[in-house]
Order: structure tokens, then C-alpha cells, then sequence
């Protein structure tokens, strides 16, 4: 972005570093107040944070973690397959069928996922439909990250040259043919950093659990606060916990968007 | 039927909820987006630095969890506030790094012989960025904020996991009340629906009364 200013000279040089300095304080300054207050309310004692030094504590968010990262994965990969079928249906020539996945859609992208999620857990189990725990959870969210993924996939495909298609064809293969063996294949790899980014959405998504109370990070998170009342402590090491997980994908997606950007 | 109509009261009370602090949160986020893409283009290192791990942070950090963390741990360092105010503050911070990502994304489209040109003219950073750079980023982005918009209206039935009975919270109390689950969220559904296709007709709309025909 360095072409929305010129390269500085050397007043602007000293002004930069004026500024910087004064911005660079200013920012220092509400950091500053920012640990003052929580000193001040006794939040920065050791006390109050060795208990994230130790192993059993660590164990336990970890379990957390890992039940957030099996409904993530079973989201996953159902939305993922399901998203590919819809994103057929939205572009097939057959009107029913178009019709039929675009309303679905339209609609899962429009409903609040907290709105399903009080669905399964509080009108279903009333017509005696009672689903586990994780499927409480899950069922919600790969109805709404189907959409999502459909959206991508039919990106991907509409990215693609339309020769691609015609040379299948011309060479003899059927629409489901060219489809399975030459559009697809290309299209996924086009879209592969928005996958992964959908990815980190989902992540996200997951910790819903809480309200559903299914053992993911964020409930784990809650059951140990009520225990050792760490409120401030654990809640911020959660959200860390999620940054750092949520962080190394997002930085997987860049750099597939870069390198697609190099190879083209 | 009978059951969606007989609590309309508490139910349009709900999605009046749900309307106030939606707007609240996305006039709030606009500006807050606005504000951070700038500093993520400015000269000054600092800021740049500080926009790209505003943007990082809260684009990997759960809402719910975000959420959890100001109405419940942070009133133990001191920082309370009304309930309503704390998670609409959640809200405009969370949702301007949407804001942010999509207004960079239109700053990028901007060619460069229009910063190259302004620059030429003479113009200092903040009018080439103020008057060229950002009126043309903005027209070019009202579709994507658009969407970010309607997440946005989606993400404020996060409110009913901390204790604010908006619209999705009070369709489930509703519900749990009269047992009747299929009138009360559909009803609920359609509303949200109602609200998403209201804001993709009104971008829409904005779009092509702003769009720079070329």
C-alpha cells in the first residue's frame, strides 16, 4: 500500500517518527490503564494465575478442546459433502432440482444458528425427536455451514472457464463425467483457501456447546470458572486458546491464497 | 397459530430488542471498520501493526466466547456496564474487523493510478486516502458489507446465550412456555429472514445508486 504516500523524505521521515512515537505512547498509555484496573481489582495476582501452570488444569480445557475439535470435524465434513451436492443443485438443469437448493440456501444462510440450536434442544425433544448431545449441536450448524459451503463450491465452479466443460463434453463424456473428473477437481483446488477459512467460521461456531452442553472448550471453560471462580483467568486463556487454534488456520488459508495467486 | 398470536406482545418486544441493537451495532461498526482499514493503510507503522492484530484477533476469537467474557469475567476487574450496552460494545468490536477485512478488500480495487495521481496533485495522505481513495473503496464494498451486515443481524441471537431477551430468546421462552415449537420458530425464522433479504434488497439498492458506471 506503500502508493498512497510518497517515499518519505526526511521531514516526513522525522514527522513519522514523531507520530509513531505519540501513537506508539498513546497506545502504551491505555494498555497501561488496561493492567492498572485489573490490578487494582487483584486480577494480575500470582495466585490468581498459577493455577494455569499446572497440568490437570491444562488437561482438562484440553479435553475441551479436543470435544470442540470432533464437532468441528463431524460439521465438517457433512457440511462439506452435503455442500458439494447443493452447489450441483443450484447449477443443475433440471428446474425442481434448482429450485429446491437454492430455496435451501437461501434459507439455512438466513437463519440464526442459536434459533436451530433452541430447535434441537427444546421443540424436537417435544415431538420426541431427542438427539445426543453432540448432534445437538452438530445438526444445527452443518445445516447452516451446508449453505455456506455450497456457496463456495458453486464459486469455484463458476470460476472455471467454461472450455473446461465443452472439452470434456467434446471428448465423449457424460455432464455427470465432466463434472466428477474435470470441473470439480479444479474447482476445489480454486477454492481451497475459502474452504479453510470456512473452516475457521465453523470453529467458531462450535462453541455454541455452551448453550447446548455439549463438553467443548467454552462450556469446559464455564464448568471450571463455577469451580475455581478464575472468571477474568480462565475465560482469557480460553479466548486465547481459540485464537492461537483458529490463528494457525487462518494463516493456512493465506498463504494457500498467496501461493494460488503465484501459480494462478 | 394461536399460540404465536396470543404472545405477539412479548415476541415484537423481542424483535424490537433485536432491531435497536442491531442498528446500534452496525452504525458502531461501521465507523469502528472505517476507522481501523485506515490506520491498516496509514504510514505509521504503529497503527498498522496495531489494525492487522485488531483484525487477526477478532476475526479467529469466537463471538459467544467474546460475549461470555465482557458480561461475565470482566465485571470482576471493575469493567461492568448494562448489559444491553456490554454486548452491543461486543458486537461493534467483533463485527468491525468484518467491516474492516471487507473495506481493505475494497481499498484494494481502487487501480493505482488513482493514488499515483492524487499523490501527483499533491495531495497529503489523509486527503488522498479521505477524498480519492476511500469514496471510491466504499462504493465498490456496499454488497460484501451488506453481508457483513446481515451476520451481524444473525450474530445479535447470541444475545439470548448471555440473558438479553431479544428475538430469538424470547420466541424460546415462548415456547417453553406454551409447548408450541412449529408457529413460534417458524415465526421467529421467517423474521430473520424477513430482516436479511430486507438488508440484501437495501444494498442492492445502495449499490446500484452508488456504483461508479465506468
Amino acid at each position: 500500500m506503500a502508493v498512497l504516500y510518497d517515499a518519505p523524505g526526511p521531514r516526513t521521515r522525522r514527522r513519522i517518527l514523531v507520530w509513531s512515537v505519540v501513537s506508539g505512547l498513546v497506545l502504551a498509555g491505555l494498555l497501561g490503564v488496561g493492567l492498572w484496573q485489573f490490578a487494582e481489582h487483584g486480577q494480575l495476582d500470582a495466585a490468581k494465575w498459577a493455577p494455569f501452570t499446572q497440568w490437570p488444569i491444562w488437561e482438562y480445557l484440553l479435553v475441551g478442546l479436543l470435544g470442540t475439535l470432533e464437532a468441528a470435524a463431524y460439521v465438517a465434513v457433512l457440511s462439506a459433502v452435503a455442500g458439494v451436492f447443493l452447489a450441483l443443485g443450484r447449477l443443475s438443469g433440471v428446474r425442481v432440482v434448482r429450485w429446491l437448493a437454492t430455496g435451501y440456501i437461501e434459507i439455512a444462510r438466513t437463519l440464526p444458528v442459536l434459533l436451530m440450536i433452541y430447535v434441537t434442544l427444546f421443540a424436537l425433544p417435544g415431538v420426541g425427536v431427542n438427539l445426543p448431545l453432540l448432534w445437538k449441536l452438530a445438526l444445527p450448524l452443518t445445516v447452516a455451514n451446508a449453505a455456506a459451503f455450497a456457496e463456495i463450491f458453486r464459486a469455484g465452479i463458476l470460476s472455471l472457464p467454461r472450455g473446461q466443460s465443452e472439452a470434456a463434453l467434446s471428448l465423449g463424456m457424460t455432464r455427470a463425467q465432466a463434472m466428477r473428473f474435470v470441473v470439480l477437481p479444479q474447482a476445489v483446488r480454486h477454492v481451497t483457501p475459502s474452504l479453510v477459512s470456512q473452516l475457521v467460521s465453523l470453529l467458531k461456531d462450535t462453541s455454541l456447546g455452551y448453550v447446548v452442553a455439549f463438553t467443548e472448550l467454552l462450556y469446559r471453560a464455564q464448568v471450571l470458572s463455577a469451580y475455581n471462580h478464575l472468571l477474568v483467568q480462565t475465560f482469557l486463556v480460553v479466548t486465547f486458546i481459540y485464537l492461537v487454534c483458529n490463528g494457525s488456520l487462518s494463516f493456512v488459508a493465506h498463504r494457500l491464497r498467496r501461493s494460488e495467486k503465484a501459480h494462478g | 397459530m394461536a399460540a404465536l398470536l396470543d404472545n405477539l406482545g412479548p415476541l415484537l418486544q423481542g424483535l424490537l430488542t433485536t432491531l435497536w441493537m442491531a442498528a446500534l451495532s452496525a452504525a458502531g461498526a461501521l465507523v469502528l471498520g472505517v476507522v481501523v482499514t485506515a490506520m491498516r493503510v496509514s504510514p505509521l507503522p504503529v497503527l498498522r501493526g496495531v489494525a492487522f492484530a485488531y483484525v487477526q484477533v477478532f476475526l479467529n476469537v469466537p463471538l459467544l466466547a467474546l460475549l461470555v467474557l465482557f458480561v461475565f469475567a470482566l465485571p470482576d476487574a471493575g469493567l461492568l456496564m448494562p448489559l444491553p450496552m456490554t454486548a452491543v460494545v461486543v458486537l461493534v468490536i467483533y463485527e468491525a474487523a468484518y467491516v474492516a477485512e471487507a473495506v481493505r478488500s475494497g481499498v484494494n480495487t481502487v487501480a493505482l493510478g488513482q493514488a499515483e495521481a492524487a499523490r501527483a496533485l499533491g495531495l497529503t495522505f489523509r486527503q488522498t486516502l479521505g477524498s480519492v481513495i476511500l469514496p471510491q473503496a466504499l462504493r465498490a464494498v456496499v454488497q460484501p458489507v451488506g453481508n457483513v451486515m446481515i451476520a451481524l443481524v444473525m450474530n445479535t441471537s447470541l444475545f439470548a446465550a448471555v440473558g438479553i431477551v431479544e428475538l430469538t430468546a424470547a420466541a424460546n421462552k415462548t415456547n417453553l412456555v406454551h409447548a408450541q415449537p412449529i408457529p413460534i420458530f417458524v415465526g421467529a425464522g421467517l423474521t430473520y429472514m424477513a430482516l436479511a433479504l430486507l438488508i440484501g434488497l437495501g444494498t442492492g439498492w445502495l449499490e446500484r445508486r452508488v456504483a461508479i458506471v465506468r
